[in-house]
């Protein structure tokens, strides 16, 4: 049911195990394969309201497991335009496809400049390897 | 007398094992600077038949309710305490289980657990009920702590009428959780919907008792409508054994219910241990305080129990937790379910019916002696308040010495009623009894 | 098996009542109960099989050994309940007169005084109803000591290690106040250089288990003290660990100002499936007019209740605590008297013989002698065999054992937080770790028994997934949907008992 380990070169990451899809001025944002992997199956997804604004490096919301809860961390700043209903009612569906089905929310960017200072996919997985 | 296994021979292998000398090498990380260096300055060691004796001595010098006719309230209560609770509470299995964080371990607590959340959501016609909290006192500052993070706002409002020690305890807590806290006073023994709905304007709960300190049926639909009518949450905190003659507060529009649970199962034991019940309507579900216990299956497919939605509590969301409490008072809320299964919807019917009738009787003899009662227009339940025509601790002390104990001092509490007694008639009381506390207190 | 609700049959009944032949009492309309609560309706056999059947589902101390990290499953002692149940402790009403409560008052002054000696700390309150409740109680002290001082707005910190339980941090937030982390170094014990950077007037206060949730006894605690005291903030110690150093080394000697109590952990109450508890505390002379009251107080030859304490912080619980839980650790303590320090003497003892016997197969995070309590990872199995910590503890029940505290404290990954206690026989702490050292065994040879286990229970192992997602928290009646109905399948009579 869960998906194979990968880090999509399209996409830009956070430290904090958060991914970004760019489009233009909006974007789509997530958790990546090994946030997924390592909370185990998501039962519940607390997502942010549409139309507030998040702001880079903050929390936006919480996904919880049945045995540990965790902040999801913006990799850029915004308003929240959409917000995944089907990861509301079927948390899981972020450890079946934390990339596509498993998106949270889009976002429409207040700074394109600070997708300057996001880790790409080869930055990404170095990170995981040191830790 | 101690409860250690080891043996000489066992410490020697063990320390040869280790790879130490001594017991004392094993101490070496304390720094030298904060060994204690003498022994603990205590009486010494008695040996079972001396502790017995001790403890039986101790005992001796405190007059219980076997010792004198008890009229005692305020909060605790005289209830028959059946056979059966101390049957299952003997059980080992029960009396020295952890907490059931390895479910496959504790089947029999969870499933516990579930029943007794099943019986306090049937008293209380709540949705959610938690494995319980540590009184009657500290749930009102869980509901209190729920209903700040739930509505944002930062007032809570209690009725004064509310038993005053859980007031004390909601105070207590308040300002560490940013509350203030308002009350309003009751009048004429019970309280004023329009005064609480004009005090709750920017409360995040009301919590207001029924039947109330005083014992006095409050207006509970038309409280919990003011409280609605604000934006508060209603919370009515309540006597389980009341709740086979009296609606639940799930029917009238509150959004919590909670109250102490020892007149359901618990001996008195000078006040503790006993537990907190905590109940709500499903939409707080998330923001319940303490453990709760959930029907699952395993991997064949049979069902289970396992402590569910722990994300809530403390050992996962640490600081964001929904409370802090981890030990609980689970035995204590079992002897609570086991009781409530021994009465059953019939006999807690007949229990309130019978605590109404007694009292009823206790209310009438009073008044037939001359003796006023101070809030003579209301419907009481159990225990009702009566003027004694002189300062109440003296007609204590004198009612004591013909081997009664006639109530509270409400003095202690309220202004303007130092020549009140709180009474209490449970269903352990005679006519018989209750004609000799007229006659003490007559004369 | 069934719920008491699917055992209930119209009609049926345990109780008996008096019935006075007597009018009935008023009841308006608009308050009456309109349909009554759906309580079981039971015979007295069918309801003592019922919780004798769960019972049997149970496992406790009683039944085996129960080696939960930082929990203290210690034996305990019948003659406890025997003696809490004496009539005059047992139907004792709290608010009955001071004369007619001496015996009840001289216990608890007495225990608090002993509780004072066991410490170095000379004010004691028994009020708080579980550590969790000291904790807060503790803080909301801190925070009436500062506010009278006039620094209550400066000092807003409270200053925590990493391997703190959950309940320190929770507690922090319920008292009003921030949460600094502190990590620790490589021997297990507070970093010094990351604290130094972190403490300042801006601190009120540390909150410290000592020795830590590693089980070790931090070496830098006269240095903590220093810096803590030199900043003029106080030190909270957390007692979950006090049976590793009961008569060896006081809290209140080695510079901790105010400190809770376990009495369900050191001092035997028993736990009870999850409570109660009780959680005292002890504090500084300075701190003793912010106590809850009332304080219980010694007056010649006579014991009272004071409620003259114009400082006090108020009330945490009802009455004086729970008087049931004195009565038991007080008869425990009296048991042992100056003897306590060889209770932890031989808590000590056990927990470093399973070290000993352990360490060559699981990993050991920090080469030290422990306390009375360690910790293992078992992140080796994982790599090499795909088994975790969590296989790991649902097969250890097969081998009849409780499993030990696992995942906690976090900073160890696929911790083991094991702690035997002093009541355990060498022979029990053998065969514990010949079952672990078979289990790392069966973990290269045959993986799926773990991985499948348990096998012996009474059920596998459970869906907590499916709890969580569609949280079923109470019975239903005719709208509840049996996920099966084992009626029709009944299971052979040793697998039922579990046991």
């Amino acid at each position: 049911m869960a998906a194979t380990e990968t880090y999509p070169d399209e996409l830009r990451y956070h430290p904090e195990h958060d991914w970004a899809r760019i489009d233009g001025d909006e974007a789509t944002l997530g958790i990546t394969w090994f946030a997924q992997d390592s909370l185990g199956e998501l039962v519940h997804f607390e997502p942010p309201e549409a139309g507030s604004a998040i702001a880079k490096d903050a929390s936006y919301g919480e996904v919880e497991s049945v045995k540990a809860v965790s902040d999801l961390i913006t990799p850029l700043s915004g308003e929240v335009i959409e917000i995944n209903q089907k990861v509301v009612d079927a948390p899981e569906t972020v450890n079946e496809d934390p990339y596509g089905e498993g998106w949270l929310v889009r976002i429409r960017l207040s700074d394109r400049g600070e997708a300057e200072s996001l880790l790409d996919a080869a930055s990404y997985r170095q990170l995981l390897e040191e830790a | 007398m101690s409860f250690l296994s080891l043996t000489e021979r066992d410490r020697e292998q063990m320390l040869e094992t280790i790879g130490v000398g001594s017991i004392d090498e094993l101490f070496e990380q304390i720094p030298e600077g904060v060994r204690l260096g003498r022994a603990l300055d205590l009486e010494p060691a008695l040996s079972e038949p001396e502790l017995v004796a001790h403890l039986t001595e101790l005992a001796s010098r405190n007059v219980d309710t076997g010792r004198e006719i008890s009229f005692l309230g305020a909060g605790i209560y005289d209830h028959y305490v059946p056979a059966v609770v101390d049957a299952v509470l003997a059980r080992g299995e029960f009396l020295t289980a952890y907490t059931p964080y390895q479910p496959e371990m504790s089947q029999g607590v969870l499933q516990a657990i579930f029943e007794y959340q099943t019986a306090i959501c049937e008293l209380t016609g709540m949705d959610v009920s938690n494995a319980s909290g540590y009184d009657g006192t500290t749930v009102a500052a869980d509901a209190c702590y729920l209903a700040r993070q739930a509505t944002g706002r930062s007032t809570v409002v209690l009725a004064e009428a509310l038993n005053p020690q859980v007031r004390q305890v909601v105070k207590t807590y308040a300002p560490g959780f940013g509350l203030d806290v308002v009350e309003v006073p009751h009048r004429d023994g019970t309280t004023d919907p329009d005064k609480l709905r004009a005090a709750a304007g920017d409360a995040a709960c009301v919590i207001f008792q029924q039947p109330n300190f005083f014992g006095c049926m409050e207006p509970a639909p038309d409280l919990a409508a003011a409280a609605n009518d604000a934006g508060a949450l209603p919370v009515a905190h309540v006597d389980p054994v009341s709740l086979g003659v009296l609606e639940a507060p799930g029917a009238y529009g509150c959004s919590i219910a909670i109250g102490e649970g020892q007149s359901a199962g618990n001996f008195q034991s000078y006040g503790g241990p006993h537990y907190g019940f905590f109940a709500a309507r499903s939409e707080f579900i998330r923001r319940m305080p303490g453990r709760i216990s959930g029907e699952t299956v395993d991997s064949d497919g049979k069902r289970g129990f396992v402590l569910t939605l722990q994300t809530r509590e403390q050992h996962i969301r640490r600081e964001k937790a929904t409370s802090n409490i981890t030990t609980n008072q689970t035995l204590l809320a079992l002897a609570g379910l086991v009781h409530l299964s021994w009465l059953g919807p019939q006999g807690l019917r007949e229990l309130g019916e019978t605590c109404l009738a007694l009292s009823r009787y206790a209310k009438d003899r009073l008044a037939d002696a001359g003796l006023e009662l101070v809030f003579p227009d209301k419907a009481t339940f159990k225990e009702f308040a009566v003027r004694v025509g002189r300062p109440a601790k003296s007609a204590i002390g004198d009612a004591r010495a013909a081997g009664i104990n006639p109530g509270y001092a409400l003095g202690r509490d309220y202004a303007g009623l130092d020549d009140a007694l709180l009474v209490a008639v449970t269903e352990k009381r005679t006519t018989a009894e209750i004609d000799r506390l007229v006659e003490v207190l007559a004369a | 098996m069934k719920l008491v609700y699917e055992e209930s049959q119209p009609g049926r009944r345990a109780s008996s009542l008096p019935q006075p032949d007597l009018p009935a009492g008023e009841m308006p309309d608009a308050l009456r109960r309109s349909s009554p609560p759906r309580l079981p309706e039971i015979s007295e056999p069918e309801l003592v099989r019922h919780f004798t059947a769960l019972a049997d589902r149970t496992f406790g101390i009683d039944t085996g050994f129960y080696p939960l990290g930082s929990c203290t499953m210690k034996h305990n002692p019948r003659v406890n309940e025997r003696v809490v149940n004496l009539p005059g402790f047992r139907d004792l009403h709290p608010l009955q007169e001071e004369d007619a409560s001496q015996g009840a008052l001289e216990l608890m002054w007495r225990l608090q005084e002993i509780l004072a000696e066991v410490v170095g700390l000379p004010a004691v309150s028994l009020q708080p109803a579980a550590g969790s409740q000291g904790e807060l109680t503790g803080l909301l002290l801190m925070r009436a000591y500062f506010a009278d001082r006039g620094e209550g707005d400066l000092r807003r910190q409270i200053v925590i290690p990493d391997t703190a339980h959950g309940t320190n941090p929770a507690s922090v937030t319920m008292a009003g106040y921030q949460l600094v982390d502190v990590k620790t170094d490589p021997r297990g014990n507070v970093d010094l250089e990351d604290l130094r950077g972190k403490v300042g007037p801006q601190t009120a206060g540390l909150m410290l288990t000592n020795p830590s949730t590693l089980g070790l006894f931090d070496e830098g605690i006269e240095e903590i003290t220093r810096i803590f005291h030199e900043a003029g903030a106080l030190m909270y110690y957390d007692g979950a660990n006090l049976n590793a150093i009961c008569g060896i080394s006081r809290p209140g000697d080695f510079g901790f100002d105010i400190v809770h109590f376990n009495l369900h952990k050191t001092f035997s109450q028993p736990h009870g499936g999850g409570g109660p508890g009780g959680g005292p505390i002890a504090v500084r002379e300075r701190l003793e007019p912010y106590l809850p009251v009332p304080a219980v107080v010694r007056d010649g030859d006579l014991f009272r209740l004071d409620y003259a304490r114009p400082k006090t912080i108020g009330k945490v619980r009802g009455f004086c605590g729970p008087f049931g839980v004195f009565v038991r650790s007080y008869a425990y303590i009296r048991s042992y008297g100056p003897a306590l320090r060889e209770m932890s003497e031989v808590a000590v003892l056990n927990a470093n013989y399973l070290l000993a016997r352990l360490k060559d197969t699981y990993e050991a995070p920090f080469d030290r002698l422990c306390m009375h309590e360690f910790v293992l990872s078992g992140r080796g199995l994982k790599r090499e065999h795909g088994v975790t910590t969590l296989d790991v503890a649902k097969r250890l029940m097969d081998y009849r054992f409780h499993p030990p505290t696992i995942y906690f404290p976090l900073i160890v990954p696929e911790a083991l937080m094991i702690e035997p206690t002093e009541t355990e026989a060498k022979e029990t702490l053998d065969a514990f770790a010949d079952a672990m050292l078979e289990l790392a065994r069966e973990a290269g040879e045959r993986p799926e028994l773990l991985k499948e286990a348990p096998h012996v229970r009474p059920v596998k192992r459970l869906d907590e997934v499916r709890a969580a997602k569609q949280p079923v928290v109470r019975y239903r009646f005719d709208a509840h949907q049996d996920p099966q109905d084992e009626a029709r399948e009944p299971r052979p009579l040793e697998v039922q008992k579990g046991v």
